[in-house]
């Protein structure tokens, strides 16, 4: 695995080349695309490129989510009416999962918080409800796709831009949403229309889907 | 597929993306957005909402135990890798469920030549498929509570609208319809309620109990 390293050899406040670095034979046959570097690293970059060296196995990088993410996700949990023990488990769960399924994470269409926050949902379920948890088919099966870089970027940029309009809400709207994902409104007392702003983020998500898709025929 | 023109609304897909639904609503989302990529990115939009509540949540609960986690990792992957089905009419999560694609679906009858296979799920709410024949007529109901019904195969209407492969009608309280098969298919659909159907004729209203629908 060369993704990590290489990237870890970037310094912090230049671009981010989110293209996989690959061997002679993977790369021939293939249009080995160059990202062009236009755009300066954020903060939401600065975590998927943590991500990405776990998937070589990085225990400092690995270290450093942990050291954000695992208190949040406990917290997150404790608000959800889980105890603190049980979250405590929990937590632990979910950062042991993201070491395990880094090579899964697609920056092109989620933010690392948002990886994270899928992962502690599906355990919450697992662990608490004890049911059978469907989820839609993958995308991502077979060979792994490649993230294209720009894509990558302007996602994450995208997904502070969401945190900064969902921090302008009006309270009482805040107050909502935080009631929706901590369990105690049901899907009949959330509004069919919630007019959050999330048309931007969609059609972001909306064209890394249509890539892949492509990339499956 | 034909272009999808009933999609899921928001409150499903942020009760989804929360955690927050009953198993049986869960198999009907997870099914239509195998089906339908504009839905799949509008929940992963709603999903984001979720990341950046987990992101601010700075509430002071002490930290988390590294070394456990360590240990954890080096237990192994605590689920397994998921396996994708055979490619068939029904998307894996419903697989799942059927044990098997349309071949391996358990039928019963329920009258008029309508089937029905209820699959297993927890109580809060059922969760069955229907196989209407062509040009056939599934009694008329009102609800309690909430029905989906999404369409696999064939179509239907009803007085709201036309719903085709990939569709997904949402029936509140206040709707009381006469879903008819097109003629030219059978229709297949995934339907799932959080309330017992109401019936209003006096047989289906008698067997109903009986049926579970």
């Amino acid at each position: 695995m060369l993704v990590g390293t290489a990237i870890a050899e970037q310094p912090l406040e230049t671009e981010l080349p989110l293209e996989h670095p690959r061997t002679v034979s993977e790369t021939k046959g293939r249009s080995a695309r160059k990202v062009k570097p236009t755009k300066k690293m954020t903060e939401e970059t600065q975590w998927v490129e943590l991500v990405l060296r776990i998937r070589s196995k990085d225990q400092d990088a690995f270290k450093a989510v942990f050291q954000h993410f695992a208190p949040r996700v406990k917290a997150f949990l404790m608000k959800s009416g889980t105890d603190a023990g049980m979250a405590e488990e929990c937590a632990q769960d979910v950062m042991a999962t993201l070491w395990h399924k880094a090579h899964m994470f697609d920056p092109s269409r989620a933010s690392v918080s948002t990886w994270i926050f899928t992962i502690a949902r599906n355990r919450r379920i697992d662990m608490l409800r004890k049911q059978r948890r469907p989820e839609p088919d993958e995308l991502t099966w077979g060979p792994e796709p490649e993230p294209d870089g720009a894509e990558v970027v302007e996602l994450q940029q995208e997904s502070e831009r969401l945190a900064e309009a969902l921090s302008q809400l009006p309270e009482k709207q805040k107050d909502l949403i935080q009631r929706a994902y901590f369990g105690d409104l049901s899907h009949s007392e959330i509004a069919e229309e919630t007019g959050l702003p999330l048309g931007t983020i969609k059609s972001r998500i909306r064209l890394a889907l249509e890539r892949l898709r492509h990339q499956m025929k | 597929m034909e272009q999808i023109k009933h999609h899921l609304n928001d409150g499903l897909l942020m009760a989804y993306a929360a955690g927050n639904l009953p198993e049986a609503f869960n198999l009907v989302v997870a099914t239509h957005i195998s089906m339908c990529d504009e839905c799949r990115a509008r929940l992963e939009a709603f999903e984001a909402v979720g990341g950046t509540l987990l992101d601010g949540e700075t509430e002071d609960v002490g930290e988390v135990d590294f070394t456990g986690c360590l240990a954890k990792i080096d237990a192994g992957p605590s689920e397994p890798i998921r396996v994708d089905h055979k490619p068939g009419l029904f998307p894996s999560a419903l697989q799942d469920y059927v044990g098997g694609d349309l071949d391996a679906v358990k039928w019963r009858p329920v009258g008029m030549g309508v089937r029905q296979a209820i699959l297993p799920t927890s109580k809060d709410a059922t969760v069955r498929l229907l196989h209407i024949p062509a040009g056939a007529a599934v009694p008329d109901h009102g609800h309690r509570g909430t029905e989906l019904t999404l369409v696999l195969q064939g179509a239907f209407a009803d007085e709201e609208d036309r719903f085709g492969p990939g569709d997904i009608e949402i029936a509140t309280e206040d709707l009381e319809h006469t879903p008819v098969a097109e003629m030219g298919e059978d229709c297949i659909c995934l339907a799932a309620t959080d309330a017992p159907l109401k019936f209003r004729g006096l047989i289906p209203r008698l067997a109903q109990p009986f049926l579970r629908i």
